[in-house]
């Protein structure tokens, strides 16, 4: 139970997941109704997600607001809720972000509104489970929960190749998920193995003596799906898609939040559950995060899409989060989930942003803008403040994120960070020249020079991102105050272990992969007494 | 209270920028020009009470606050006034107050007046972060918040391509600086476990060993970022595209103050910097190089605003070559005074072209004097204090640094800098005589148009065209002038210049006077008595004046080597390797699964024949393999 004494996080599922309810019985035609609705709804989830970051401890490294309930008692699988030090940053995101997103699709979505925004409530709820659950079958739960609303966000609101990238998008996700829900049970059978116990409390499973090989395959299975959520260089490429057809509030909810499932999955499970493979990874998952951030930015230079630009310096940003994660140090881990939250504002607002244009030209193609500056001067400024946080201008919040992240890499191995500095500049290079053809320069079509600048409802929409961006650059102290002890106790879980180049981690694959326990309770279900299928009888 | 000091007009960037034009306009430019004020006066107080310190104990210090804690680093809004911020931050505030008042005038007509506003006193804010920090990365805040200011700034006639690319191309061309010196600060955090400049200044000598690699590598990245901001060698090309932007920013952005930025940080660095031989000699020769080559540019170009510009190039490089052979005071000495007389020679080009409506190009001027008595000798002092005549302000920093050049024993640097003593007093004074002098190449309509310009422009002109005479007398006599007394105790003790003996110290002045003074006559028998001479000289070396006049092909040699090359592989990238190989192999994948399922398909025929006849082939294979198996 939480301080406050109800159950709280519960509270933030179930409130959009009634007003989902509530939504399913009101008339389809009411949609001015609807619309305030929903939005009425998100924004009390985000309200009382204020009540957990006001009542955080900052001197707690465990779980808090803590709730357990019997669930699937056959298999040990319980109902457990709770937040820490990690998980707060991104659940504040999640629900700060979604009444933008829901605000920002009263007007670029037209029918069928009344199913949309229950999508958008269903959504809200899976995200936010995915964040507080700590039972690996609950979280497996919410994680692939949630691919339904987004499922039918794209697939039916999106754009002209709406259905190839929807089930591109889908297809990609659970093809790694269902090697991670088979690693999932088998380090429960491990568990059971040696202690008796059937569970899937990660608190429990956290510390348990998993042998080195198995480890390195079940940690393989964890990061392939973490990896392709991130998405890290080379599992990327559903994103583009995803993103491009996507409506504006589905790729402000995809890269604000859904790309932080990943990289949070890694600090959540894959880390502590297998902190020696985690270790031997750490190698080949820097490069492959290095190669993402300069390949990333290579390929946002050259589009010619907005959407597919800003999906691609996704790419760079979430490289830089994983080099974080994986430097293994109080800062580099600290500046990863700040700059998990920075991105999810800073893409975010640029998706907003990108959306505001495009309700008013159908376009997004770069080629067509230019001199928008002149016509647009409220939405220049926006555009402006975005920009520089993504570019990571200094007072802004994505400086302290990526700066924190390249002091820790940089103690943890300085190459990496050299090579990731080039990112940095790289980011100024696809970032500005798209300024320079967009809001600078002659309009280079008549439609231009009569557009509307923003207005009231799209400030509001603005506005909270903006003064955030501006908060965090100047005071991220309170952010970084509440991660300080969670990140510091998982650090001293992982770190130490020693590291393998990639010769010694395919070896260390061959010879040790299998071991016989391992083997033995995956392949023989019918011994005795591992199988906890036993007591479905 | 130091802390006021930049917020106060960051205050204004925002009050003129975000309700500034729902005020009367009066008030708008009561308020944007009313925060340099205030911020001159706080800087002023604060110098009066450092006065009064004892001098080897002059230092303020205030903090609001801290900024990033994570771990076991930290740093905080630390803002440090001592002699040397004393200096930079008089420098920036009363520099910044005169420009702004000029471009009261000169902006009158812009449409878009309080942006100007809001931008000039938002740089304002970020140049005083910037010398008030008291810690690297607080310091960075400002070196990137000006490097903002000065895109958005090159930029402000965003509609002209020219003056948008010219933006883009100085933030990038900073940013590379900027990346070493990111990589340099994360560097200084592992080395020290700090930022803080007390603690890594006094530690230096600790921690690092005198002449090691890494006391090398660090300061080198810290120069690196240096040579970006203060446009030097190889990353100089965007500050001559930076004349795009209007003039009074080229006065104060890329003249007097941001431009200095790199000075201020080797300078304020100079322990660390005193641990790295190398370094200094990198240094120093990089500012050499740097002041002859732009100053070998600025002798053949035609628009005013550019030679000003290459001007600006070649006279940091003296002040890199001062600080790189250990005479940091000097070389701060010289910041100070060219930021009067160079603020002042863009500020009456800008009177120039505000009365020729645009015009720039100095072959189509001539006889100005005529018309712009006020511009035409403001110029004039700001020229003879630029070419570094006796005993206007640029002679005695100049020779300041000569000598410790000389006296270091840096001969073929000395020559270097008495060669570009002597190109400098011919550029700039062929700059002079084809636009002041002669007789006037204006057409009629121009003529009739010409007028001097507003009060609140010529205001300006005056007040600094009296620095530009006599700020240099701060600095006599040289090596022991007040200036020199001031800044003393903030520089490494062993880095005070080496003196050279008096008498040779006289000669040696008297040589680079004559070698300015030689190119002031070469301009006059060159441009002025006899044009023909100068067009029959450039026949005469075609090769050399083709190089010069193309500055080098340096910019087609970026192009080719460096822009077009990124955009290259980042097209093959896209369109190759991620579409087809990346892409191509995840869609191929499906595509297989499809092309598997469809093969699959051809077994469920709906022929129940074909489904016996697959039975009893299965039924017997798996009995002979039982029985043959058995």
């Amino acid at each position: 139970m939480s301080p406050t004494g109800g159950p709280i996080l519960s509270m933030l599922i179930i409130i959009p997941l009634c007003g989902a309810l509530v939504l399913v019985c009101i008339d389809g035609a009411r949609e001015a109704l609807i619309k305030r609705l929903a939005l009425a709804i998100s924004s009390l989830v985000f309200l009382l997600s204020l009540i957990v970051y006001a009542q955080f401890d900052p001197a707690t490294a465990g779980m808090q607001f803590v709730e357990r309930a019997p669930w699937i008692d056959s298999i040990g699988s319980s109902y457990l809720l709770g937040v820490d030090g990690i998980s707060l940053p991104l659940l504040l995101l999640t629900t700060f972000l979604t009444p933008i997103a829901i605000l920002a699709s009263f007007s670029g979505i037209t029918s069928r509104v009344k199913a949309y925004m229950i999508c958008m409530l269903l959504l809200q709820a899976g995200m936010i489970g995915v964040f507080v659950a700590l039972d690996l079958i609950l979280f497996y739960l919410f994680w692939e929960g949630m691919l339904i609303p987004m499922y039918f966000l794209i697939g039916v609101w999106g754009g002209r190749r709406r259905v190839y990238a929807t089930l591109k998008f889908v297809l990609f996700t659970m093809a790694g998920s269902v090697l991670m829900l088979l690693a999932m049970i088998a380090v429960a059978f491990l568990h059971q193995g040696s202690t008796g116990r059937s569970t899937f409390d990660l608190l429990e499973l956290i510390g348990g003596s998993i042998p080195y090989g198995t480890q390195l395959w079940l940690f393989a299975a964890f990061a392939l799906a973490f990896a392709i959520k991130v998405p890290m260089f080379p599992f990327h490429t559903w994103l583009p898609d995803a993103h491009v057809e996507a409506p504006t509030a589905g790729s402000v909810l995809l890269a604000g939040v859904l790309l932080k499932m990943g990289t949070y999955g890694f600090l959540r499970f894959a880390l502590p559950l297998f902190p020696e493979a985690a270790a031997a990874f750490t190698p080949l998952i820097s490069v492959l995060a290095v190669i993402g951030i300069l390949y990333g930015a290579l390929v946002a230079m050259v589009q010619d899409d907005l959407k597919r630009l800003v999906a691609y310096s996704s790419v760079s940003h979430l490289g830089f989060v994983m080099l974080g994660i994986f430097a293994m140090n109080v800062q580099a881990v600290e500046g990863s989930i700040l700059q998990m939250v920075n991105h999810g504002l800073s893409t975010g607002a640029l998706f907003l942003l990108v959306g505001m244009i495009y309700e008013r030209r159908h376009t997004r193609m770069i080629e067509e803008f230019g001199g928008l500056s002149r016509v647009l001067p409220r939405f220049a400024l926006c555009f402006l403040v975005v920009t520089m946080s993504s570019i990571g201008l200094p007072g802004l919040n994505g400086f302290v994120g990526e700066f924190l992240i390249l002091a820790g890499t940089f103690r943890a191995h300085k190459g990496f960070a050299i090579l990731a500095a080039i990112g940095i500049i790289l980011a100024a290079v696809y970032m500005l020249w798209m300024w320079q053809r967009v809001m600078w320069g002659q309009s280079r079509r008549a439609e231009n020079l009569t557009l509307n600048d923003i207005g009231r409802r799209e400030m509001a929409m603005l506005m909270p991102i903006i003064l955030l961006i501006l908060w965090i650059g100047l005071n991220p102290n309170p952010l970084l105050r509440r991660m300080d002890a969670s990140v510091a106790q998982l650090v001293e879980q992982v770190a130490g272990s020693p590291k393998a180049d990639l010769p010694l981690l395919l070896r260390g694959f061959a010879l040790q992969g299998l071991q016989p326990e391992f083997a033995h309770a995956i392949f023989t279900p019918n011994s005795q007494p591992r199988n906890p299928c036993e007591s479905w009888n | 209270m130091i802390w006021l000091i930049p917020i106060i007009p960051l205050a204004g960037s925002l009050i003129v920028g975000l309700i500034g034009r729902r005020m009367p306009r009066t008030l708008a430019t009561v308020i944007a020009c009313g925060t340099p004020s205030l911020s001159l006066l706080l800087s002023v107080m604060a110098f009066v009470r450092l006065l009064q310190m004892p001098a080897e104990g002059r230092l303020l210090r205030s903090s609001i606050g801290s900024w990033i804690a994570s771990g076991d680093f930290s740093v905080s809004f630390g803002f440090l006034f001592d002699p040397l911020s004393a200096i930079m931050a008089l420098v920036v505030c009363g520099v910044g107050l005169l420009i702004h008042i000029y471009s009261i005038g000169y902006m009158a007509e812009d449409r878009d007046y309080h942006r100007f506003f809001a931008l000039l006193n938002l740089f304002l804010a970020e140049m005083l972060v910037l010398v008030l920090a008291d810690n690297y990365l607080l310091l960075f805040v400002g070196w990137e918040g000006v490097g903002l200011c000065s895109y958005l700034l090159i930029g402000f006639w965003f509609e002209r391509p020219a003056a948008a690319s010219a933006g883009t191309k100085a933030f990038l061309v900073n940013r590379i600086g900027d990346g070493a010196m990111v990589v340099g600060l994360i560097w200084m955090i592992l080395l020290f476990g700090s930022v803080d400049f007390q603690t890594v200044l006094t530690d230096a000598p600790t921690v690092l060993v005198y002449g090691s690699v890494t006391a090398s590598l660090l300061t080198l990245l810290l120069f690196i970022g240096a040579t970006g901001k203060s446009a030097q060698l190889p990353l100089y090309v965007w500050l001559p595209d930076a004349m795009e932007g209007p003039t009074p920013v080229s006065a104060l952005i890329h003249a007097a103050t941001m431009v200095t930025a790199g000075i201020y940080l080797v300078a304020r660095s100079a322990p660390l910097f005193q641990l790295a031989p190398v370094s200094l000699e990198i240094v120093a020769w990089v500012g050499g190089l740097t002041a002859l080559y732009a100053a070998s540019i600025a002798l053949v170009q035609t628009d005013i605003k550019r030679i000003i510009a290459y001007s600006t190039i070649s006279q940091l490089g003296y002040m890199f070559l001062g600080l790189g052979v250990g005479a940091y005071a000097a070389g701060i000495f010289h910041l100070m005074t060219h930021a009067f007389f160079k603020a002042l020679l863009f500020l009456s080009a800008g009177s120039v072209i505000h009365a020729l409506a645009g015009e720039q190009d100095i072959r189509k001027m001539g006889g100005l004097r005529q018309f712009l008595r006020v511009t035409a000798g403001s110029f004039l002092v700001g020229a003879l204090a630029n070419a570094g005549i006796a005993p206007f302000a640029g002679f005695w920093s100049k020779d300041e640094i000569l000598a410790a050049v000389y006296a270091s024993g840096h001969g073929p640097l000395w020559v270097i800098g008495a060669l570009t003593a002597a190109g400098t007093g011919l550029y700039m004074f062929r700059l002079y005589f084809l636009a002041f002098e002669g007789k006037s190449r204006l057409d009629a309509h121009m003529l009739s148009h010409l007028h001097e310009a507003p009060w609140s422009m010529r205001l300006p002109l005056v007040l600094l065209a009296l620095g530009s005479a006599t700020v240099g007398f701060v600095g006599v006599p040289p090596g022991s002038g007040l200036l020199q007394r001031f800044l003393g105790p903030v520089f490494p003790a062993s880095a005070h210049e080496a003196t050279a003996e008096p008498t040779s110290e006289v000669v040696l002045a008297v040589a680079v006077l004559a070698m300015a003074v030689g190119g002031i006559v070469m301009a006059y028998r060159y441009y002025l008595l006899d044009p023909q001479r100068s067009e029959a000289l450039a026949a005469r070396y075609p090769a050399l004046y083709r190089t010069f006049f193309h500055k080098y092909w340096v910019d087609e040699l970026y192009e080719t080597a460096v822009v077009r090359p990124t955009v290259t592989s980042a097209r093959t990238l896209s369109e190759l390797f991620d579409a087809r190989i990346v892409d191509g192999s995840v869609n191929g994948i499906a595509a297989l699964a499809a092309r598997a399922g469809s093969l699959l398909r051809r077994l469920q025929t709906g022929q129940v024949p074909t489904y016996i006849l697959s039975i009893l082939v299965g039924a017997v294979v798996l009995l002979g393999y039982l029985a043959f198996s058995g």
